[in-house]
């Protein structure tokens, strides 16, 4: 069974209906014994960085997030749940985030030209450097997915896993040991995104 | 490179499409599942629906039917039409819409902007504008472009981007069911003055105007069309290999073309 976090922030409609669209099991929760029964862990996040961090926070979660990752489940984070699994934020001041990845997040506007517009709307291509992560087993590179985000993964060489192009280079996706971050959302880049999250389902 | 998107708007009545589709191979050609299936294998980037039906049992139908679309289709959907307030936002988020649009209701309550903005986020907030030419002004309609509010569109624009909207509509009356290009001057004048993307409506007749959009106006994000996609005039396939062969970035369905 999949363990979707619920600590109140966003909408989880979509990334529910995925999951069982490729046939899992399912759950959203905000019950710490439901996460950890779960095989799989997800961590979603739309929003501010601050806000969601303060009520991961506040419901307690963010521990068994943190034990579960510890324990070797596999944990995915999406958007700004990617964000969240970083050691810090400068998202509008200086936020923590859980430390399951070394680095911080970043504006994209100090990386980008003056003519390239925020956020970072829409559909963009993969790029995966040396090795392919087994989160990629199904893509080629180039395939597209969608974005939507203002502030990315930095400090992070150690952890990217996919790259993608716009006017810089962003990190796209990140790994370490059992926990994966995706930047773009996988629940909303159509065919590729479900293969994205077939073979999370796998590992 | 981030690609320009193709995006279909369905209108939605009693919980069928309306205007008519003409598509081979199609049995139920006004469900609005169905073609929301159909243009995402296609190559659909986004989905908008428009919400065009009256009353309330209507408007309960079109939760219902977003809520199907949304657990089979796992593209951008955008949701419009009969959207007056915060709680019309709630209700069609909560069925699966990732974007909402607004168009008359921030018109009547421009606060509607800041307010969804505040609670959703401003990638949430589409602001559609229906504009027209009058006295020299690009001039803002209300009601589905039946009523001349007397506002400069490029001012209500400019406003609403402030307030937090975090995506223009422009729908060109003058060059809507046309069939001659875009309405290109009015696009310009809007991109002038926003730094949020802008997607253009009203007056795609064929594929070059879309290639026409995107090399005379790099800042334009989108192109949006209904009949043409619907009656089969131009396939979103082909429309995305003809940008591409002119050095237009898309985003091709890999498996579906074969590369």
């Amino acid at each position: 069974m999949i363990a979707i976090v619920d600590y109140g922030v966003g909408n989880l409609f979509s990334l529910e209906s995925s999951f069982r669209f490729i046939g899992e099991d399912v759950t959203v929760t905000s019950d710490p014994d439901v996460i950890r029964r779960a095989d799989r862990v997800i961590l979603p996040g739309v929003g501010a960085f601050e806000d969601a961090a303060r009520k991961l926070r506040q419901s307690g979660l963010d521990r068994v997030v943190i034990e579960q990752a510890n324990s070797g489940k596999p944990l995915l984070g999406i958007c700004l749940g990617m964000q969240m699994l970083f050691e810090k934020s400068y998202e509008y001041g200086e936020h923590e985030g859980l430390g399951l990845i070394k680095g911080t997040i970043q504006p994209i506007r100090d990386v980008i030209p003056a003519d390239y517009k925020v956020p970072h709307i829409g559909w963009n291509a993969l790029f995966f450097g040396k090795e392919k992560s087994p989160l990629f087993r199904y893509l080629n590179e180039g395939d597209y997915v969608y974005f939507v985000h203002s502030f990315y993964g930095a400090d992070c060489a150690d952890s990217v896993i996919a790259t993608t192009e716009y006017g810089a280079t962003l990190t796209a996706a990140v790994a370490s040991k059992n926990v994966y971050g995706t930047q773009f959302h996988p629940e909303k880049s159509g065919e590729v995104g479900l293969s994205i999250l077939r073979a999370f389902c796998e590992m | 490179m981030i690609t320009k998107r193709i995006i279909p708007c369905l209108d939605v009545k009693d919980g069928r499409v309306v205007k008519g589709v003409n598509f081979l191979g199609l049995a139920d050609v006004s469900s609005p599942v169905k073609l929301a299936q159909f243009y995402s294998e296609n190559g659909a980037d986004e989905l908008v629906f428009y919400d065009i039906t009256a009353s309330a049992e209507g408007r309960a139908l079109f939760t219902d039917i977003l809520c199907e679309v949304a657990k089979t289709i796992f593209i951008p959907l955008t949701v419009g039409g009969g959207i007056n307030t915060v709680a019309d936002f709630d209700r069609v988020l909560k069925c699966g819409a990732d974007k909402v649009s607004v168009n008359s209701g921030a018109i009547r309550n421009p606060d509607l902007i800041y307010e969804a903005a505040r609670r959703y986020g401003s990638q949430c907030v589409v602001l559609s504008v229906d504009a027209k030419r009058v006295d020299g002004q690009f001039r803002v309609f209300a009601k589905g472009g039946r009523e001349d509010t007397g506002m400069d569109a490029i001012e209500w624009i400019k406003r609403g981007v402030a307030s937090g909207a975090g995506e223009i509509v422009l729908n060109s009356i003058d060059t809507d069911g046309v069939k001659k290009g875009f309405d290109l001057e009015m696009l310009e004048a809007v991109c002038k003055v926003v730094d949020v993307p802008v997607i253009a409506s009203g007056g795609a007749g064929c594929k070059q105007d879309f290639v026409t959009l995107f090399q005379t106006l790099p800042s334009v994000d989108a192109g949006l069309a209904a009949s043409i996609f619907h009656f089969g005039e131009v396939s979103i396939c082909d429309l995305k290999k003809t940008l591409q062969e002119n050095g237009i970035e898309t985003r091709m369905l890999q498996s579906k073309e074969g590369f």
